[in-house]
């Protein structure tokens, strides 16, 4: 019989791919089920302003019309949209404007005709009077006097304020030798995934079911919410998440639409379909990063680093969404890095302002949290006139110190960021780099090299690291079929990430069998048990353990039939080319498929044994896994134009154990493409009166293959002992590490014209400037 | 966005083309490859109730020479047009401005009848084609009649175009044998469109003076424009780096420069006169070797 191959640690092409480069994957909008009903949201070109009136007559009226909705036909029969973070201040948030807009993009009116063209049509007609008033979109404005104010329940624009104080990092500051202050900013991002959001709902008059297809990262969590939502009882409401693309994190969400369609659906009694168009997507759909952060610094004269002392100002826009004021805090508590900062406090003010909400965006508060540490160790290192690699390793927190308990409370499982350090630096061999620098520099060329050694958070739970309603545990189905091939139910409702591959990978190598031999589902609340989701690089660190777990109890169970049929005791048996065998002798074996007969009760060998094959598990972990690594970057600066050119890209990643190098690389790839973008190139602007300036990718600059570099990546592997595989997460990695690595390398580069910082995004005029400027000095 | 409701014609010909414009009069629209019309469309900025696809005329595809001109039909994409090696042998600066345009997919769909039409300030093509003295030729019900490249376009997305015309060919004298060109663009970090892009086309006589210059320049101001000033200080002089870069400081002098975001009207005045120096200095290398 043909040998099965080992496929964990191989490089395997994604399962998912051929569906998606074909073309034949089915999106949200790919359902196509008869007699549907498009709806049309008609939304505010205002930031801030007073509904007078709306007048829909004419909408109700038009050809091919089903309904018209405006905030006042929801008043009080449906619910809004909830945030489980805790904050002092949760406005209501409707399903459409109730009275009031506060931002450009709120829904206003909902439309619902035979087809879109139509439902746009009707939607031109409605009249709505406004009456405009002040905005803010400053949040450093927007708690000062006479600031305008958005929800006038609460008498100021504050959500919330965070304190978390350490009178250590005041004496720190006292007996320093120098403290180094200074503001960088985390400007606001928008996702943009490829596929904006969508949503299809169908009610089911004569059995009282919602079946609602959206474009989600949750489709459990979000199925309790929208029951929630529209008061149905959660086992008739059925969401499935078809193929989603792109989430990074602004999927981690529950938006309006979702619940106005699901609402309108049971209205009309018909299927219902909302698909986000891309200006939408861009105004509507959250946004993430937006914090200011004033930073104090006491170090000593050789570089270390006595504490971190931070003032965080959080723009989170007009509403709450689901994670919305949960975001912050992983800046705070991850703005050490890898160092061993004895004391750090911080405080977070967060505001209100009258723009799109933001929340959760790839990294969601960690690369925040990196740059304010990695720009802090450049600072460092220019003040005290510092190679800032050796400031980085002065600080690291030693390899030999893991689990390593940080001043803000976290618990960093393992690592070795010296190591990750070294072979960046030896990939890019940093001495000759660095002459080369000095060399250019002669011949008027400004180039730089930036360094970023970077810790992050994943495998993000136990729960109480989470608000409640979000779960920090993952749960798995493994099912062995009555041939012997693997069905694996996943709770984490993978969107791209690949699961259905390295879940694959693992089941397969588990019971001796082909990738090929398993199927993975997910994303479908009425097949797969009750899960959460991933986000957080959490998909392979929680989901994946819990697949091993349910792995290892249907391998238990085959094992205890097989030690019947081959009188062997069950420990002594294993998995290999579809057989169950001996471990100390592969020759004696029977047919897996002999085991699987047996266990379905044909043969049962065993009286009294529970017929099947399967199991259901959850994983809670103990803690969360901290990847890391350090990326180094080369640029060059043309003085002319301020255009940033790159010279190298190296990424030395440790996300613990490797299950599949392909998606890790490609994992990587997105990231550092994501990174590089927040470093150089986007930015959601709102102008000073709450005007959308970005509001189509005419304006908002994602980045394209050309604006990218190649990448030269390397690994180092510190296995994670918190889940059995070793893994720590990796899906965000590279957004995390490659922000400050760049914005690093460009002030390197204009070092020796006395520029100390500028901010995000650093677009060449900005860079333009401070050059002219320097030399006019 | 979802257009509003409208009617699809495919023209055969340029007659038919004409025929139905007349027909509908204001309520219809030439539509080339779409790629500026319809998200107008979509944004019910432009709402014809009736399209007219000119796409599929053959002579309007063509790339040809007669009569010691190179002809560029108005419907030819852009990638056939970057790609041509008539175009590419003859008329260099215009393939290398047709390739500098968006992606693949946008090359094979936008068309440069269509872009020349729209005029969108930071279009590619005007650049070139305005270095490059195309005279372009716009039909009408009963007659055509042909408009030079200078006074093609009058103002922000506004050109010589009238109700009623359809532009069917740009015809260029081919580029002498000896002269160098080049276009250099900044794309725009988001749309891609120029930020700035400026196309030289250089002529060296026997002494390796500069014989004559001609410099386009798009993405600065509301319409493409060609660059007087530094085309004269240029000319008769010395082909040196002193004389180009003073020369290229004139690129934006009288132009109201645009500004945004990514690059305000001061920073993109500097981009312009920074691309020309560049597509000069190429331009004369060119004509060099
Ligand atoms: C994603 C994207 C990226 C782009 N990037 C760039 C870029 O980098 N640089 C650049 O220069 N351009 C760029 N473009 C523009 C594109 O290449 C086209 O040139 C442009 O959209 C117009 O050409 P079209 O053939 O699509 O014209 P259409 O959109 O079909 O028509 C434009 C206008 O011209 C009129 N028209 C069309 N044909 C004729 C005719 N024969 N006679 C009279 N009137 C006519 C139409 O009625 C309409 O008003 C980009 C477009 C897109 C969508």
């Amino acid at each position: 019989m043909a040998v099965v191959p080992k496929f964990v640690g191989e490089r395997i092409k994604r399962r998912e791919d051929p569906r998606l480069i074909s073309g034949t994957a089915t999106y949200v909008d790919d359902v196509r089920l008869p007699g549907t009903l498009a709806a049309v949201v008609l939304r505010s070109p205002y930031p801030h302003a007073r509904i007078n009136s709306i007048d829909v007559a004419a909408a109700r009226s038009a050809p091919g019309v089903a309904a018209v909705l405006t905030g006042a036909d929801l008043k009080d029969k449906v619910g809004g949209i909830p945030c489980v973070a805790p904050a002092e201040h949760i406005p209501f948030h409707p399903l459409l404007a109730q009275g009031k807009v506060r931002f450009v993009g709120e829904s206003v009116a909902v439309v619902v005709a035979s087809d879109a063209y139509k439902a746009q049509d009707a939607a031109n007609l409605i009249e709505v009077d406004y009456d405009p008033l002040d905005a803010v979109s400053d949040p450093e404005k927007a708690l000062a006097d006479g600031a305008p104010i958005l929800h006038e329940e609460f008498g100021n624009n504050l959500v919330t304020r965070a304190l978390v104080p350490n009178p250590a990092v005041d004496e720190a500051i006292a007996k320093a030798d120098k403290v180094i202050k200074f503001r960088i900013v985390n400007q606001r991002l928008a996702p943009v995934p490829m596929e904006p959001r969508g949503v299809l709902a169908d009610w089911h008059q004569a059995s009282g079911h919602l079946t609602v297809w959206t474009s989600t990262q949750i489709p459990h969590l979000l199925r309790s919410a929208l029951a929630a939502v529209l008061g149905l009882p959660e086992n008739r409401v059925r969401v499935i998440a078809p193929e989603v693309g792109g989430g990074f994190g602004a999927k981690l969400n529950f938006y309006r639409e979702e619940a106005l369609v699901g609402y309108l659906s049971r209205m009309l009694g018909k299927p219902v379909k909302w698909i986000e168009r891309r200006r939408e997507n861009l105004a509507t759909t959250t946004h993430g990063r937006d914090q200011i952060t004033y930073l104090e610094v006491p170090v000593k004269n050789d570089g270390t680093v006595l504490g971190i002392k931070a003032k965080f100002i959080c723009d989170m826009g007009a509403y709450l969404q689901l994670l919305t004021p949960a975001i912050p805090g992983f800046s705070g508590l991850m703005m050490t890095g890898c160092y061993k900062i004895p004391a750090t406090s911080f405080e977070q003010v967060m505001v209100f302002t009258n723009k799109m909400a933001t929340d959760a965006y790839r990294g969601a508060g960690r690369p925040e949290a990196a740059y304010i540490a990695e720009r802090t160790m450049d600072m460092v290192a220019l003040e005290l006139g510092l190679d800032p690699v050796e400031v980085r390793r002065r600080n690291f927190i030693p390899k030999d110190a893991f689990p390593y308990a940080t001043c803000a409370g976290l618990v960093y499982d393992s690592g070795d960021y010296n190591t990750a350090l070294n072979k960046a630096l030896e990939i890019v061999d940093y001495p000759k780099i660095r002459a080369e620098q000095a060399e250019a520099l002669k011949h008027g060329r400004y180039v730089g090299i930036g360094v970023a050694s970077y810790v992050e958070i994943c495998g993000i739970g136990p729960s109480v690291m989470l608000p409640p309603k979000v779960p920090g545990w993952e749960s798995a189905t493994v099912r062995m079929e009555p041939d012997s091939r693997v069905t694996v139910l996943t709770g984490i409702s993978p969107h791209g990430q690949g699961q259905e591959t390295t879940f694959a990978q693992m089941a397969a190598d588990a019971f001796g069998i082909d990738i090929d031999d398993v199927a993975v589902v997910h994303g479908d609340t009425a097949i797969v048990q009750y899960g959460v989701g991933t986000f957080g690089s959490r998909g392979l660190s929680v989901g994946g353990a819990a697949l091993m777990m349910s792995v290892s109890k249907v391998q238990d169970k085959l094992k205890k039939i097989a030690s019947t049929m081959m009188e062997a005791p069950p420990d002594q048996l294993t998995f290999a080319n579809r057989t169950v065998a001996l471990k100390s002798d592969a020759t004696k074996s029977i047919p897996l498929q002999a085991v699987v007969d047996a266990a379905y009760g044909w043969k049962m060998p065993i009286p009294g044994m529970e017929p099947g094959l399967d199991a259901t598990s959850v994983f809670e972990p103990t803690g969360c896994t901290f990847p890391f690594g350090t990326h180094i970057s080369v640029v060059e600066v043309d003085p002319d134009t301020g255009v940033v050119k790159f010279l190298r890209y190296v990424a030395v990643d440790d996300c613990g154990n490797i299950i599949s190098p392909l998606l890790v690389a490609g994992q990587v790839h997105g990231g550092i493409a994501q990174g590089i973008a927040q470093a150089l190139y986007e930015e959601v602007v709102y102008d000073e009166n709450g005007q959308l300036v970005t509001a189509t990718l005419m304006d908002y600059a994602a980045p394209r293959a050309q604006m990218l570099p190649r990448y030269e990546l390397a690994h180092t592997v510190t296995p994670s002992p918190l889940n059995p595989m070793g893994v720590k997460g990796v899906g965000e990695a590279g957004t995390i590490g490659s922000t400050p690595c760049v914005v690093n390398a460009v002030m390197d580069a204009l070092k020796p014209l006395g520029v100390r910082h500028i901010d995000m995004p650093l677009r060449p005029e900005k860079l333009w400037r401070a050059i002219r400027d320097a030399k006019k000095a | 966005m979802y257009p509003g409701q409208f009617e699809y014609h495919r023209a055969a010909s340029i007659k038919d083309a004409l025929d139905l414009l007349k027909r509908y009069g204001d309520d219809a629209k030439l539509l080339s490859g779409g790629h500026s019309l319809i998200p107008m469309m979509k944004l019910r900025l432009a709402q014809p109730a009736h399209l007219i696809d000119v796409t599929k005329i053959a002579e309007l595809r063509a790339l040809s020479e007669s009569g010691g001109k190179i002809v560029i039909g108005a419907a030819a994409p852009h990638d056939a047009v970057a790609t041509s090696s008539l175009v590419r042998d003859k008329l260099g600066l215009l393939a290398e401005a047709a390739a500098a345009i968006g992606d693949v997919q946008v090359r094979n769909r936008g068309t440069i009848g269509g872009s020349l039409t729209h005029a969108d300030p930071a279009a590619d093509y005007p650049a070139a084609v305005l270095a490059l003295e195309g005279e372009i030729k716009l039909e009408r019900d009963g007659g055509s009649r042909t408009v030079k490249a200078a006074d093609f376009f009058l103002d922000l997305m506004t050109t010589a175009v009238q109700p009623g015309e359809l532009l069917s060919q740009i015809a260029f004298a081919p580029i002498p044998a000896g002269a160098g060109y080049s276009y250099q663009k900044y794309p725009h970090p988001a749309s891609g469109f120029a930020m700035v892009g400026v196309a030289a086309l250089v002529s060296l006589d026997r002494s390796g003076k500069i014989a004559s210059a001609r410099v386009g320049v798009t993405g600065l101001g509301a319409k493409a424009f060609r660059a007087g000033a530094v085309e004269a200080a240029l000319a008769g002089k010395a082909a040196d780096a002193a004389t180009i870069t003073a020369a290229a400081a004139k690129t934006a002098d009288g132009i109201d420069a645009l500004g945004d975001i990514h690059a305000s009207s001061e920073y993109r005045a500097e981009l312009a006169r920074v691309y020309a120096r560049r597509a000069i200095q190429a331009a004369v290398a060119r004509a060099k070797a």
